[in-house]
């Protein structure tokens, strides 16, 4: 099961498994190194990337936020961890050869045609409403889909099929031609 | 960098490698789960969730790591999961596969990024107007399925497993 796509990529069932061990060892490392424990997440580091961007513009500004005070504007864990997934996917499609120069997605390009523009629009839009989203829900499939779900909170398994119960009336809305 | 922040590099340079070695950043991936054509995300963020749980459930109840469960805030929980399915249909990522994604060149990334930027800001100027309003219909606070249907976490898991046992079956058998 581990090489049935052919192309370098690896079973979806093991590289999730993976995830889930990655998951386990990363709660304990950061238990007995930062003495709280740490969960995968994403979209915190989105507020506290806006936070730095902000306070380049207005300092007080963002100091007198209420949110970013909470949130407290800073590179931590989850914000270098964020870093590097970047930086993990970057070695992993150059090592396999799957890196490719991509503007526009095939399905995207089926429904909208070739125009980048038009693409990075609807890329720009989904962003706002969707980081707006996972705010206001304080997660997102990283955050709740797995961590949450990991841990049986109530929170993600309502989370997630909101999200995903969602996602799928929206793209058939979006991209499936009648 | 402190011992955190490379903690955290290392940590996310793993996560992002296992998440391009299973194929799941690609817009074309998300959205086919979306269409329910191509179930490979739902296989990957089950299968790692259904190893995490065990790993989880065990270290905590050995004392070695503590529980931290997001609120179970209705408004905020139910409207905000809402729009970020909306939001997630026409970006085709979500926040942590958009970062990902441009590390295997999927420049138009880059946007979804810019976007999701900017909700956030958008969001740190609205939070106190939300507050007052969406945020204060109900919360049931920091609670876990086990607590809340008085079952063993373990019972929990366990039928957790199978139902996903199943799942993935019914996916195999459908070619999904």
């Amino acid at each position: 099961m581990a090489r049935r796509h052919g192309d370098g990529g690896w079973s979806p069932y093991l590289a999730g498994a993976l995830v889930g061990v990655l998951a386990i060892i990363s709660a304990y490392a950061t238990t007995a190194w930062m003495e709280k424990t740490h969960y995968l997440g994403a979209s915190t580091t989105f507020v506290r990337a806006a936070g730095i961007l902000e306070k380049q513009i207005d300092e007080t500004h963002v100091e007198q936020n209420a949110y970013f005070a909470k949130t407290k504007v800073r590179v931590d864990w989850q914000f270098m961890m964020v870093v590097g997934i970047f930086f993990g996917a970057l070695v992993a499609s150059r090592l396999d050869g799957s890196f490719r120069h991509e503007w526009v997605p095939p399905i995207w390009r089926d429904r909208f045609g070739p125009s980048a523009a038009k693409r990075a629009v609807g890329a720009f839009v989904g962003g706002v409403v969707a980081m707006f989203g996972a705010r206001m829900a304080s997660g997102c499939p990283s955050g709740h889909g797995l961590s949450g779900m990991m841990q049986l909170s109530m929170s993600a398994f309502v989370a997630l099929a909101m999200f995903f119960g969602v996602g799928v009336v929206v793209a058939s809305l979006i991209y499936r031609r009648k | 960098m402190n011992i955190d922040q490379i903690l955290g590099l290392g940590t996310g340079f793993v996560f992002g490698f296992l998440l391009q070695k299973g194929r799941v950043l690609r817009f074309e991936k998300q959205v086919s789960a979306m269409l329910l054509q191509d179930m490979t995300i739902l296989k990957f963020m089950l299968s790692a969730i259904a190893v995490g749980m065990v790993g989880i459930a065990a270290l905590s109840s050995a004392g070695l790591i503590t529980l931290s469960h997001k609120a179970m805030n209705v408004g905020g929980v139910v409207v905000g999961g809402a729009l970020f399915g909306v939001g997630w249909a026409v970006m085709g990522y979500c926040p942590g596969t958009a970062v990902g994604a441009l590390g295997e060149g999927r420049w138009h990334a880059l946007f979804a990024i810019a976007g999701m930027l900017t909700g956030a800001a958008l969001y740190a100027e609205l939070y106190p107007l939300l507050k007052d309003s969406v945020l204060s219909w109900a919360d049931y606070g920091k609670i876990g399925l086990p607590g809340t249907l008085g079952a063993s976490s373990w019972v929990v898991i366990g039928v957790f497993l199978v139902a996903v046992a199943f799942l993935f079956r019914w996916f195999e058998k459908k070619g999904l």
